[in-house]
């Protein structure tokens, strides 16, 4: 088990799932020469030439739908975005070819591409460059979600998605490339998706997350610990599929419930995660399921009041003990 | 260059020019140091070495034409008419920032000075300027919508869809593309199948021209006389300006992708030294008046940060206004 970073994890994965099949090619803005804003695809270039890493032109509709039409060619594409703001330009491919061509076409096609886009805020980059849109494509059929929050996970799926025969999107945080943690030496040891991971056990309250809001679960959890309240943190992993049994059971066994995550509240993953503990854990649930989430306002440049808008630990940990004092 | 300087302008307007040009320079130095030191945080985009175009073509044009850009907005925002003040404030996020500190650096907004946005997405711009030129046709202000951005923005669907849209309903838009002949580490041949980005208008039956982005008096010719084309015939026009940043396309860029021997050849032709040399050569400035200027500018830049320093920050309520307007409101009130 190597000790690498987030970015590293997923750069890792990228090389080994290209020389394992010469079908994967890779695309997107200024991920060729300039190995990526974010350097995830350093040294792609330089391993795989021209003919499989290419630079493309700022035209997000058509990375993505030159994508589509490449994997009906036979090809994996692994396209990126540069961030998922820019996604928005592009989910007429996203929304209306790559996630419907399988089925409105009778299930004759098979898209196997892979969206990677890194998103999040809390660098300052203001309303149009932080946002968390996971729950746009979480709400569409046909799309596979993954919210890796480790470099295990990271590495694990993004093996998993070049692999998998649907399209993924597949969303890194920004905040998390220079994160730390083990990754398997094995390159055949990929996550499935559809998995979700219990990170820290615990028998008071249960805290579901995905994505950075997971690391931000866990410290939320450390410091419970001292105060005498046992948290278990469930990561997500992937948004669709949903893994519903991991947090169902999880919240069965604890009877209280905390959802976390970064996208703004209204209409956001966090809704769907508590109406299903609703649906499935009415009668053993002790208080109300709360959630924590992003402010429903675009978020503003000022460090000083950006901060507010996005989930802190000290959220969390309120959050939690609200759950713990609330009376059925 | 053989057109005398004093044949086009008067002594005053040069050196406005030249003294403008010094600001945007010094401001953009200025937030680079203010960003080392932590002051300016998220993304910052400078615009030095391109002063020519900023300076030049805003005064091609009328104080109410309308202007909108991308990111590296700080110069356009200030030669229209900005505080320097407010927009340190704004990139120190402070209350007093021409946005109230919401925007930072790559939403500037003023429009009581019609200068109409730095947008942060490539290629947001076109069709809200194409929108801006449609109101004042349809209101009959005569007022004409210029629509700066880069070389990377012109593979966007928006560019197409604005040139077209502009021509076909005979609307006043000026497009400025400065060509930096980058996007981020992208060099343009990379990025565009014809890289001759004037050219391109021919499939919309747009007139356009190429134009030397470092000569501030080139570019205001060439402003000067397209945007009265535009103004007069309520049709759109092309002017591609070939420029050069000097620094990275944004802090956190080393710039690579360039050689610092090209890095250096366009420093060669900073519009700078060079209309400076012009203007002592043909005797409308001594050495000495120039570095006035400078010092002028750089005194203006010191008091904008100190400005900033002093300024509050926004009150946390603030996270929640400005989401919607209320009924009742003016709409418009600059447009009075
Ligand atoms: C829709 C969209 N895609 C990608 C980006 C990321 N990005 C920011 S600036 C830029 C390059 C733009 O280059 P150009 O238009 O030449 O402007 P310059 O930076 O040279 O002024 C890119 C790709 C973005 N902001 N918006
Ligand atoms: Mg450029």
């Amino acid at each position: 088990m190597a000790e690498i970073n987030y970015r590293d994890a997923l750069n890792r994965a990228l090389k080994e799932e290209m020389r394992r099949d010469p079908s994967v090619v890779v695309w997107g803005e200024d991920v060729a020469l300039y190995e990526g804003s974010f350097k995830v695809t350093r040294g792609l270039l330089a391993e795989f030439g021209e003919e499989r890493v290419l630079d493309t032109p700022i035209s997000e509709n058509s990375i993505v739908g030159v994508a589509v039409g490449a994997a009906m060619g036979g090809l994996r594409p692994v396209a990126e975005l540069m961030t998922v703001n820019f996604a928005l330009l592009a989910m007429d491919q996203i929304v209306n070819h790559l996630a419907k061509i399988r089925y409105m076409f009778g299930g004759q096609a098979s898209l196997p591409v892979v969206i990677r886009a890194p998103g999040g805020g809390g660098s300052q980059l203001a309303a149009q460059h932080s946002q968390s849109l996971e729950s746009y494509f979480m709400h569409c059929p046909g799309l596979y979600v993954a919210v890796p929050a480790t470099p295990a996970d990271a590495y694990g799926l993004l093996k998993s998605a070049i692999r998998d025969n649907n399209p993924v999107m597949f969303l890194e945080h920004e905040l998390l490339y220079n994160s730390k943690g083990t990754v398997p030496d094995d390159p055949e040891q990929t996550i499935p998706f559809g998995s979700a991971e219990i990170k820290r056990q615990g028998s008071d309250v249960t805290i579901v997350a995905y994505s950075r809001m997971t690391i931000l679960a866990l410290e939320a959890a450390e410091e419970l610990e001292k105060e005498g309240i046992s948290c278990e943190v469930v990561d997500l992993r992937t948004l669709v599929p949903l893994d519903t049994t991991t947090f169902i059971e999880s919240v069965n066994k604890t009877s209280r419930a905390v959802v976390v995550s970064e996208c703004w509240s209204t209409c956001g993953v966090g809704a769907d995660i508590a109406n299903r503990i609703h649906e499935n854990c009415f009668y053993s649930l002790a208080a109300p399921v709360r959630r924590v989430s992003g402010l429903d306002v675009p978020m503003p440049y000022s460090r000083k009041i950006e901060k507010l808008c996005i989930p802190q630990v000290v959220d969390i940990v309120k959050a939690v003990k609200e759950t713990m004092e609330a009376k059925s | 260059m053989d057109t005398k300087l004093r044949a086009i302008l008067p002594d005053q307007e040069l050196l406005k020019f030249y003294e403008q040009m010094a600001l945007c320079r010094e401001f953009e130095e200025s937030c680079a140091e203010q960003y080392t030191k932590g002051h300016i945080t998220g993304f910052l985009h400078l615009y030095s070495g391109q002063e020519a175009v900023a300076v030049g073509a805003t005064a091609g044009l009328h104080r109410d034409d309308y202007i909108l850009s991308a990111y590296r907005e700080h110069p356009q925002a200030i030669i229209r008419g900005a505080d320097p003040k407010r927009v340190m404030a704004e990139l120190f996020g402070k209350a007093t920032g021409i946005c109230k500190g919401k925007g930072g650096s790559m939403h500037l907004f003023d429009p009581n000075l019609s200068f109409m946005g730095g947008y942060a997405i490539v290629g947001g711009q076109f069709p809200i300027a194409v929108g801006l030129a449609f109101a004042s046709k349809y209101r009959r202000e005569g007022r004409i919508s210029a629509c700066f951005f880069g070389d990377g923005a012109v593979n966007q669907g928006t560019f197409h869809e604005g040139l077209n849209w502009a021509r076909l309903w005979e609307l006043p838009v000026l497009f400025i593309c400065e060509n930096n002949f980058y996007g981020i580490g992208t060099e343009v041949h990379r990025s565009s199948a014809l890289a001759d980005i004037h050219k391109r208008t021919c499939g919309y039956n747009i007139p356009s021209e190429k134009v030397d982005g470092m000569d501030v008096m080139a570019v205001y010719q060439a402003v000067k006389r397209a945007s009265e084309w535009v103004r007069e015939r309520n049709r759109p026009y092309l002017i591609e300006a070939i420029t050069y940043r000097f620094r990275g396309h944004s802090m956190s860029d080393p710039g690579k992708y360039r050689s610092p021997a090209e890095v250096e050849l366009w420093k060669e032709r900073d519009p700078l030294p060079n209309f400076a040399t012009r203007l002592v050569a043909e005797g409308i400035a001594s050495e000495d008046n120039l570095a006035c200027l400078r010092a002028k500018a750089t005194a203006v830049v010191r008091e904008a940060v100190q400005f900033a320093e002093e300024s509050p920050w926004p009150d946390d309520r603030e996270v929640f206004s400005d989401v919607f307007a209320a009924n009742g409101e003016e709409v418009c009130p600059w447009l009075k």
